[in-house]
């Protein structure tokens, strides 16, 4: 079963904007999902208007078999939304904040109490229950919105860039609570503008860009057709001059650094041959830029040069 | 309603409830100081100067008018500013993805606004005991306009606060509508009093309905005949209720 799908799904905004342009989108039960696309491609109200939060203009989107036109309430019974700006009354205590969320999707009390203690434990905020949300540090108000919205256990996880602004640390012990959590069996979409982030967490993406689907697969489909790799090598002494070496472009970008271009699955050992014949000593090397990065620069430019966008 | 909405409307209302005890200072206290001041200054000084109004000292007269007066400006007060600040901080939309049909978060900020009337309603009828020896003339007219009198403010800054964009525009309607139509609403005086022409267009402010209503049910004189008077406040009501549940329903001011 399909946890979302979208058919043809548009939006123009009251100011004429046209955000969405016909999208279809499936997201299959069990997955986690990587919505990706630059500022302003469409991923924000896509996911708005799967939440109840933005008025669609025609399309259809059904959440586990529930239709949002015909019926509401069964669709936002199936979600839980973290948005990408904290969206909570930062004069609430905590613990308030996800008891009543919980009461929002009708479970009473007592049991608020006990699914409320489960998650601000679980996201290491127990120990500020009482304290007003706008006390919180950044990355703690991220987890406030990650507890709230998994009180009423969802189904389907929406989040919308949730690790943005916060530190690394944090990041990846975010990183790791969503991966048990979709271990679990919760469907999780994600928006991110870490593309790392995606690349590590996702096994399905989408790139959407001028309110279109511009790419849609699986993960390591689409990592497969990257087919250059760019390394940047560290060296130990410097170099007037790239040397030649086969298979391998070797670029200069100062003297103790260079940049080598080579098709993916070449052998790293044929180049380190090649450079230890022309007494090359590397200290230690690193990728040029995310490899997911590339690809969806990639795609993104190349939508945008077939469909005459910005 | 099902268990769930029943839920969902009780954290509502326990909510707003707590919201607006826990600034008790700036909600409940200050209408309790404004009456006293009213009753000492109007009531006492320069009342003791007036004869009686409708058979009634002139203390006693403004009791029903002042009491009603806290109540309007109380319930319209906690719901504008409550639904505004969900929508300025964004917290509306805790309640926009929950699976809450719109009436029950109507009927929840409502709830909240009545429960801030009758708090500050109780508390300003207690300081009226200080200065006047005013009985009940009827508990189950006074009851009712009381609630319903709530009931409509609630729904009208309801109202107000979906359209409002800015702090400035959830002052507006207080300071430059509901401000005059309460002072002209018949509060401290007697429409009779009035020339021809202005008790005509007396008649038009819906405040002087529920202040003459009210008034009936403490002191049993109004100006009005009683039906009218509930026929309007439950016409305006329903007027009401149907427009801001319209609004919430399509998302006026919080859905793009």
């Amino acid at each position: 079963m399909n946890a979302l799908t979208i058919r043809n799904l548009e939006k123009t905004y009251g100011n004429g904007l046209r955000a969405l342009s016909g999208i279809d989108l499936d997201v299959e039960e069990g997955d986690f999902f990587a919505l990706l696309g630059p500022n302003g491609a469409g991923k924000s109200t896509t996911i708005g208007i799967i939440c109840s939060l933005v008025n669609k203009s025609a399309g259809r989107v059904e959440v586990f078999g529930h239709d949002l036109d015909r019926a509401p309430e069964e669709v936002k019974a199936c979600i839980g939304y973290v948005p990408q700006e904290f969206n909570f009354n930062p004069f609430e205590p905590v613990g308030e904040i996800v008891i009543n969320q919980a009461g929002y999707y009708g479970i009473a009390r007592p049991e608020a109490r006990r699914r409320a203690e489960g998650c601000l434990r679980q996201l290491e905020l127990w120990e500020r229950r009482e304290s007003q949300a706008r006390s919180l540090s950044g990355g703690m108000k991220r987890r406030l919105m990650i507890a709230r919205a998994l009180v009423h256990r969802p189904r389907l996880l929406i989040l919308d860039e949730p690790t943005a602004g916060v530190d690394i640390e944090i990041r990846r012990s975010m990183w790791d609570f969503l991966r048990n959590i979709n271990v679990d069996g919760t469907t999780v979409i994600l928006t991110t503008h870490y593309l790392e982030e995606a690349e590590s967490l996702c096994r399905n993406i989408a790139i959407i860009n001028d309110g279109r689907i511009a790419e849609r697969a699986a993960m390591h489909e689409m990592l497969r057709r990257l087919h250059q790799e760019d390394i940047i090598l560290d060296l130990a002494a410097p170099l007037n001059e790239a040397p030649p070496l086969r298979g391998v472009r070797l670029r200069l970008l100062d003297p103790t650094t260079l940049e080598a271009c080579m098709e993916q699955g070449h052998d790293l050992n044929d180049l380190f041959a090649g450079l230890q014949a022309a007494r090359v000593s590397v200290v230690s090397m690193r990728n040029r830029q995310n490899r997911l990065e590339k690809l969806f620069l990639e795609r993104v430019s190349q939508h945008r040069i077939e469909g005459g966008g910005v | 309603m099902s268990h769930s909405y029943r839920v969902a409307f009780q954290t509502l209302v326990a909510k707003e409830f707590l919201r607006f005890i826990r600034i008790w200072v700036q909600t409940v206290l200050p209408p309790a100081i404004t009456t006293a001041l009213y009753f000492v200054i109007f009531g006492t000084l320069i009342g003791s100067q007036l004869g009686e109004m409708d058979g009634y000292r002139y203390v006693d007269f403004i009791v029903p008018g002042l009491i009603l007066m806290s109540v309007i400006s109380n319930s319209y007060a906690n719901v504008v500013s409550s639904f505004y600040q969900a929508k300025y901080q964004r917290n509306v939309e805790e309640m926009l993805v929950a699976p809450i049909p719109a009436w029950v978060i109507l009927a929840g900020y409502v709830s909240g606004g009545v429960a801030r009337g009758v708090v500050v309603g109780v508390l300003v009828t207690g300081v009226s005991l200080f200065f006047s020896d005013v009985g009940v003339h009827s508990y189950t007219v006074s009851l009712a306009v009381f609630v319903l009198t709530s009931i409509l403010f609630s729904l009208a800054g309801f109202i107000n606060a979906v359209f409002a964009n800015s702090f400035d525009d959830i002052s507006i309607i207080p300071t430059f509508v509901l401000t005059p139509l309460t002072y002209l609403g018949g509060v401290f005086y007697s429409i009779e009093l009035l020339p021809e022409v202005w008790q005509q267009i007396s008649l038009a402010n819906p405040v002087l309905y529920m202040v003459n209503a009210f008034r009936f049910g403490l002191l049993g004189v109004s100006d009005i005949p009683l039906w009218i008077a509930f026929l309007i406040i439950v016409g305006f009501i329903l007027l009401l209720f149907a427009f801001a549940l319209h609004l919430l329903k399509k998302g006026v001011g919080i859905k793009s």
